[in-house]
């Protein structure tokens, strides 16, 4: 296989003039990651700073309500609010050990903002985050939080002024800045090695569940295992140690928008071709002319039209069953665990619930574990605004 | 020897630095990009670099993405791009050259896309999200149409990287001036001397410099160390204040 490839996805499609930083990051990441010191340093600051490992849940009341055993992996109840703070804190010790001072990010939802400003506040950095101008409105109070910790933030007001144009002016910064400055990438995306790297970060995610499932369940594991897919960060830290255990069956949920014709979606596997965007070989929301279609979720952490290569390359080889919920199904979901459970999920991760939700019949008696990847606190003024 | 370092080494031999101007396919309109691209063929461009517009141009400044967006609001695309070019075959003195983003090639399909360049008289190809590591492909698809795939390289690429995209390069090597995105910049940084000496030691093609160049006076201090200048974002905002392609090279003749 190509360096940097996961089986025809993948590579590192950049201009040349960021191959000298990526390079470096490849090099720190065989030199300094395995070193005691930057392990040691990692696992305190999960321990003490996120409070890992984080719970699983159990939920009786939906469970009744559905027919089936519905467990919860609670990435909510890290510190900030999701599991960005995982890739944040490693790539954020790993930049300082590097010698960089400042941490640059693009974030849709803000949670990964958020997680990056805490970061750099923890390790005497500098943030640098980059918003789509309608992401920046949106998630005003994840705004808030960043400007308070400190971040400096550049609302970004080209193309669709989402998450797909805050990587474009992240990337052009990064160009500029590349002597001083880490790239802090926020998903399993991008150019080799940043989705080797954020794998590395997140898959913390199933190493915890796998265990806390299982003692839980008399060492059975569970049948069904499900996450969100955006980039795919969360979703890939909940498959990777499930991968290969080959009674799981593993669901990643992409956003389907409103789901009427002709809507933009956010679902790249469902409904994309091969191709290169943001360094990448994946799959793409694209016309046939090759330009990057805008996308549609109600989730500003989900509204990207492209996804991580190794969710490209597990649908290929049929590992990962990929599918779709609508913006309706996700505020549903929102709302009945909210009533049910008494924890608000972020409109991201409601996708992965509602799966569970809406494909009850099928799931009659099984035991599903999903992803909770963040709370949603930050989406009370889009509810507000639609309910 | 690929026509890029031909025209350029024309401009060499009567003393002068090979002219590389670019615009995006289409600016400002259909209509007048023709006009524009005339002009710039009388007034002794060597190469002329020609966009071809992407939605998400990541190496690229405001100007530039502004001029490339709006030529995609009015359909441009390369299946446009080709079929005008190759009505004006053999119409251009000077070199032609596309350059852009590799996912509309991509999706175009390279063997075609290096078919129909060749049918269009098109002999160079940037493609500025593909460093050395992924060009292969590309590379087996267009050079067996005389369509030479032009190297990018700036002031943090190593002198072993810049052997690598030496060995086998044809048409000219495209030193980018600073490190960030197109448009024009009031001073160049200064270490571009050093690293453009190197260039010219590896290189055994012409070396052009690019980003940020705007007037001719900036580049007296790199006498010797380059052979031709490109210049995109300073065309385009004299284009878009309402002149001529011509008056724009007047000061470059
Ligand atoms: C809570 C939450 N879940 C999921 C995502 C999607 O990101 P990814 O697909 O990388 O997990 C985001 C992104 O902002 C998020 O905030």
């Amino acid at each position: 296989m190509k360096k940097g490839y996961f089986g025809d996805f993948g590579g590192q499609f950049i201009p040349e003039l960021l191959m000298p930083p990526l390079i470096e990051l490849e090099e720190a990441m065989k030199t300094i990651l395995p070193t005691e010191e930057f392990q040691t340093r990692f696992t305190n600051m999960l321990k003490e700073n996120v409070g890992r490992p984080s719970a699983i849940t159990y939920c009786p009341n939906l469970s009744k309500d559905l027919g089936l055993d519905l467990w919860l992996k609670r990435e909510d109840l890290n510190h900030s609010g999701a599991h960005k703070i995982n890739n944040t804190l490693g790539q954020g010790l790993l930049a300082k050990m590097m010698g960089k001072d400042v941490l640059l990010a693009e974030t849709g939802a803000g949670m990964h903002g958020v997680a990056t400003t805490v970061a750099a506040a923890m390790l005497d950095m500098k943030a640098v985050i980059y918003m789509g101008a309608t992401d920046v409105v949106r998630q005003a109070p994840n705004v808030g939080r960043m400007r308070l910790m400190g971040a400096e933030i550049v609302a970004v007001e080209s193309g669709t002024k989402t998450l797909k144009d805050a990587i474009n002016a992240a990337l052009r910064r990064w160009l500029s800045d590349q002597e001083t400055t880490h790239y802090c990438f926020g998903t399993a995306a991008g150019p080799h090695p940043f989705p080797t790297l954020v794998r590395e970060f997140q898959q913390i995610i199933s190493k915890e569940a796998r265990e806390q499932f299982m003692a839980r369940n008399d060492g059975n594991l569970p049948d069904v295992v499900v996450a969100c897919v955006g980039g795919g960060s969360n979703a890939i830290g909940m498959f990777h140690n499930f991968v290969p255990d080959e009674s799981v069956k593993i669901v990643g949920v992409e956003a389907a928008g409103t789901g009427e014709p002709g809507c933009y979606s956010s679902a790249p596997i469902d409904h994309g071709t091969d191709g290169v965007l943001h360094g990448m070989m994946s799959k793409l929301l694209q016309t046939e002319d090759g330009q990057i279609e805008p996308s549609h979720s109600i989730a500003p952490g989900l509204d990207y039209p492209g996804v991580g290569p190794e969710h490209a390359h597990l649908d290929a080889i049929g590992r990962v069953d990929y599918t779709t919920i609508n913006d309706a199904q996700a505020i549903n979901a929102f709302k009945t665990l909210s009533r049910r459970e008494g924890i608000i999920p972020a409109l991201e991760s409601s996708h992965a619930v509602a799966y569970a939700i809406e494909n009850r019949e099928k799931l009659q008696g099984k035991s599903v574990l999903v992803c909770l990847s963040g709370r949603g606190d930050k989406d009370l003024g889009i509810l507000d605004q639609i309910l | 020897m690929n026509k890029m370092q031909v025209k350029i080494e024309e401009a060499r031999a009567k003393g002068k630095v090979g002219l590389i101007p670019f615009l995006p396919a289409g600016f400002p309109n259909r209509e007048q990009f023709w006009k524009e691209m005339e002009e710039l063929d009388a007034a002794g461009a060597s190469v002329i670099e020609i966009g071809m517009p992407f939605s998400d141009p990541v190496a690229d400044g405001p100007v530039v993405e502004k001029a490339s967006l709006k030529c995609l609001e009015d359909g441009i695309n390369l299946t446009w791009i080709l079929t005008e070019l190759k009505k004006r075959k053999g119409q251009f003195k000077a070199a032609l050259l596309l350059m852009g983003y590799l996912n509309p090639v991509y999706q175009y399909g390279l063997d075609k896309f290096g078919a129909d360049c060749e049918a269009a008289g098109v002999s160079g190809l940037i493609i500025a999200d593909m460093p050395l590591e992924e060009s292969q492909f590309v590379k087996d698809a267009v050079e067996p149409h005389n369509v030479a795939l032009v190297p990018l390289i700036g002031l943090n690429t190593t002198k072993e990287r810049m052997r690598l995209y030496a060995d086998g390069a044809q048409g000219f090597c495209y030193f980018v001036s600073v490190l960030g995105t197109t448009g024009q910049r009031e001073s160049l940084p200064a270490r571009i001397k050093e690293k453009l000496a190197e260039a010219k030691e590896v290189f055994d093609i012409p070396v052009a410099l690019g980003f940020g160049i705007k007037h001719p006076d900036q580049l007296k201090e790199f006498g010797g160390l380059m052979d031709a200048a490109v210049f995109g974002s300073a065309l385009i905002s004299h284009i878009e204040s309402g002149h001529s392609s011509d008056s724009f090279m007047e000061p470059w003749k």
